[in-house]
């Protein structure tokens, strides 16, 4: 019997439609545009100039602090541009891209496979960030850092992702239906990463044609240390964090790591990517997005070189069908809407929806908070959003502090619940930054008191030396003052 | 009867006792008060409400010497913090002692013009400039409170304030 997770929701998966037809891959385009910072930490350092001419899976970009991923070109051709461009991931303006205009051969830089076991734990660490891989799941985290931080654990246990709970979403379902040896190759070679113990892959029981897939070829395998999961299907039990609790039963604290309960999480995407680069020598330069809603003819999975345009994902789905509501980057509980379809795919995109009315959760008017209480028991990290909601208002942050907004996960739940259609994660997501904003402006004060508080010692020591020294040199003075008067 | 007394005169001497000590911990709690409103203020340590910096003006405030509304840095927040941590109405900042800045801004040095005195570095009251006699100046801007105090020191006019944003980008 698994942990239950608190709260939480059983939510339409609309996930039929796109998993009828197989994978494809799509053809490159004409011009891939790839953002310097399309991961979470430092953007990458270009190594190219504009007019210098590159090979599919060269290195274009390189991670140049301690959290950030490497960038590789995703079509073979010459450096058109490294200018600031629209991007898909954030609101804050254009990000610097590099721009590579496709010339059509397909000359791929060529990389021999590597043998994960011929390298010890810590080189394997750095070989995997050299692919640039990311986490895949959503949030784009570097997966090298990632693994650093888990090989501080003595042996921890390695939960592999494919719970994929948000609605909409099916790329993890298709490659662990397709890939299913390729994500346990990855999983292997993870578990050398971090000299994990165990390996558990975690599938929610609304996918039982990938589950059988990977059961199939974990027989094959004869791995013990590999174990498949299943877990009911609950928005959202698929988050990081949540599913370690699934899983383990363990709670990772507040504002700390799973590392800090000796666990690590995983996306099968990100396995199957490390998987590719050290046997096939392909860095990340392709990913897999769903392309669904019921704005497309065709929804399905297309295999998908980073950079291509999503406009064109749309008609290599049979186009638009109708007037779109909304298109939306990742699911419909916590993805990013879009302003329009000509944004490049980067290493974050699992899903493109395109949205009809009839598929989004509309609201209506916001009405007053009834204190129902439905949204604290929907919650998953059992925060009280009704009594967030009141001090978000007021600006109270240090209520806010104290009532844990920082470990909200912004899933939405609560606005789901909620009777007066309050847009309560909404809320949240802009208290954030104000918060996080007061919480450093706090340790800045206190270390800014430190160095005035040295500062002060210091000169008082100095005054001190330098009156002590005048009163010896009035002393010396006035004794050789004294023989002579 | 003998015993009752006693048993009254030992409660009124404990009792006496308990009352001394808790007179001679006024100072004590004058120090306690002074620590507790210090770590409200903003540790700008910029001197604009006329004290040398924020923990001597926390200690006058905790004398009732000075009042809350003198800490342009902190702005009204600060001023609605100390003014729930005393029990006393909320007052806006008095414009005398200075405009309440929308962003907080560090300094900034024009490094080529800088002629290596030092002034700034005595001046600065966080230690936040490195440099050295005759030797280009800095400013650290992560430690930088943004007090302004190197500003009118400087003999060649080569200190600016920035935004933070500003600062990032040069």
């Amino acid at each position: 019997m698994t942990p239950a997770l608190h709260g939480g929701l059983r939510l339409p998966g609309n996930k039929q439609r796109s998993t009828q037809k197989p994978l494809r891959l799509i053809p490159a385009p004409d011009q891939v545009v790839l953002p310097l910072d399309q991961h979470a930490g430092a953007p990458a350092v270009a190594t190219v100039r504009v007019g210098d001419r590159v090979l599919r899976g060269q290195l274009i970009a390189r991670a140049e602090s301690e959290i950030s991923a490497s960038l590789h070109a995703s079509v073979a051709g010459t450096v058109l541009a490294i200018e600031p461009r629209a991007v898909p991931y954030h609101r804050n303006g254009p990000s610097t891209c590099i721009v590579i205009d496709n010339d059509g051969s397909d000359a791929t830089a060529s990389v021999a496979a590597v043998d994960h076991a011929a390298l010890d734990p810590r080189a394997l660490c750095e070989y995997i960030g050299n692919g640039g891989i990311v986490g895949l799941g959503g949030a784009a985290f570097p997966t090298a850092p990632k693994l650093r931080r888990g090989q501080q654990n003595d042996g921890p246990h390695l939960i592999l992702n494919g719970a994929e709970c948000e609605p909409w979403i099916s790329c993890d379902d298709m490659l662990m239906r397709e890939h299913a040896q390729q994500i346990l190759r990855g999983a292997i070679i993870l578990c050398h990463a971090l000299q994990a113990a165990r390996c558990t892959v975690v599938i929610e029981d609304d996918k039982p044609v990938a589950e059988s897939a990977m059961r199939a070829a974990q027989a094959e395998l004869h791995d013990e240390r590999i174990v498949i999961q299943s877990v009911p299907t609950i928005y959202p039990a698929g988050g990081e964090n949540q599913i370690i609790t699934v899983v383990t039963g363990l709670e990772v604290p507040a504002s700390g790591l799973p590392s800090d309960i000796g666990v690590l999480c995983h996306n099968v995407g990100t396995a199957a990517a490390v998987a590719r680069w050290l046997d096939n020598g392909e860095p990340l330069i392709r990913r897999i997005v769903t392309v669904t809603g019921s704005g497309v003819t065709e929804p399905g999975n297309l295999e998908v070189w980073l950079g291509t345009p999503m406009s064109q994902l749309v008609d290599h789905s049979g186009g638009y069908s109708g007037s779109i509501a909304r298109l939306l980057m990742g699911g419909s509980m916590m993805g990013l809407a879009l302003p329009s379809d000509d944004l490049p795919v980067v290493k974050a995109s699992n899903c493109l929806v395109a949205a009809l009315p009839a598929d989004l959760h509309l609201r209506g008017m916001e009405m007053p908070c009834i204190r129902c209480g439905n949204c604290s028991e929907a919650c998953p990290v059992m925060l009280l959003p009704q009594q967030l909601h009141w001090f978000a208002r007021s600006n109270d942050f240090a209520a806010l502090e104290s009532l844990g907004l920082m470990d909200c996960i912004e899933c939405g739940c609560c606005d789901y619940v909620c009777p007066s259609q309050i847009p309560l994660a909404q809320q949240f997501r802009q208290a954030k930054p104000a918060l996080v904003e007061r919480l450093t402006s706090k340790q800045q004060a206190s270390l800014a008191r430190q160095r005035y508080e040295s500062r002060d010692q210091r000169l008082e020591r100095i005054e001190a030396e330098r009156q002590a020294k005048l009163a010896e040199k009035r002393k010396a003075m006035t004794q050789n003052n004294h023989p002579g008067g | 009867m003998i015993l009752a007394i006693l048993i009254m005169v030992a409660i009124g001497t404990i009792l006496a006792a308990v009352l001394a000590n808790s007179a001679a911990s006024t100072a004590q709690r004058q120090q306690l008060l002074t620590e507790r409103i210090n770590e409200r203020l903003p540790q700008t340590q910029c001197g604009r409400c006329t004290f040398t910096g924020c923990k001597p003006y926390a200690a006058a405030i905790a004398r009732g010497e000075a009042d809350i509304d003198q800490c342009p840095p902190g702005g009204d927040a600060t001023a609605k913090v100390l003014a729930d941590l005393l029990g006393r109405p909320p007052q806006p900042v008095d414009p005398r002692f200075g405009v309440v800045l929308s962003q907080p801004l560090v300094a900034w040095i024009d490094e080529p013009a800088c002629i290596g005195c030092t002034k700034c570095i005595q001046a600065c009251p966080v230690d936040a400039i490195v440099g050295a006699s005759k030797f280009m100046h800095t400013v650290i801007a992560a430690h930088c409170t943004g007090c302004e105090l190197c500003v009118a020191p400087c003999p060649v006019d080569c200190i600016e304030m920035r935004t933070v944003t500003d600062v990032a980008l040069s």
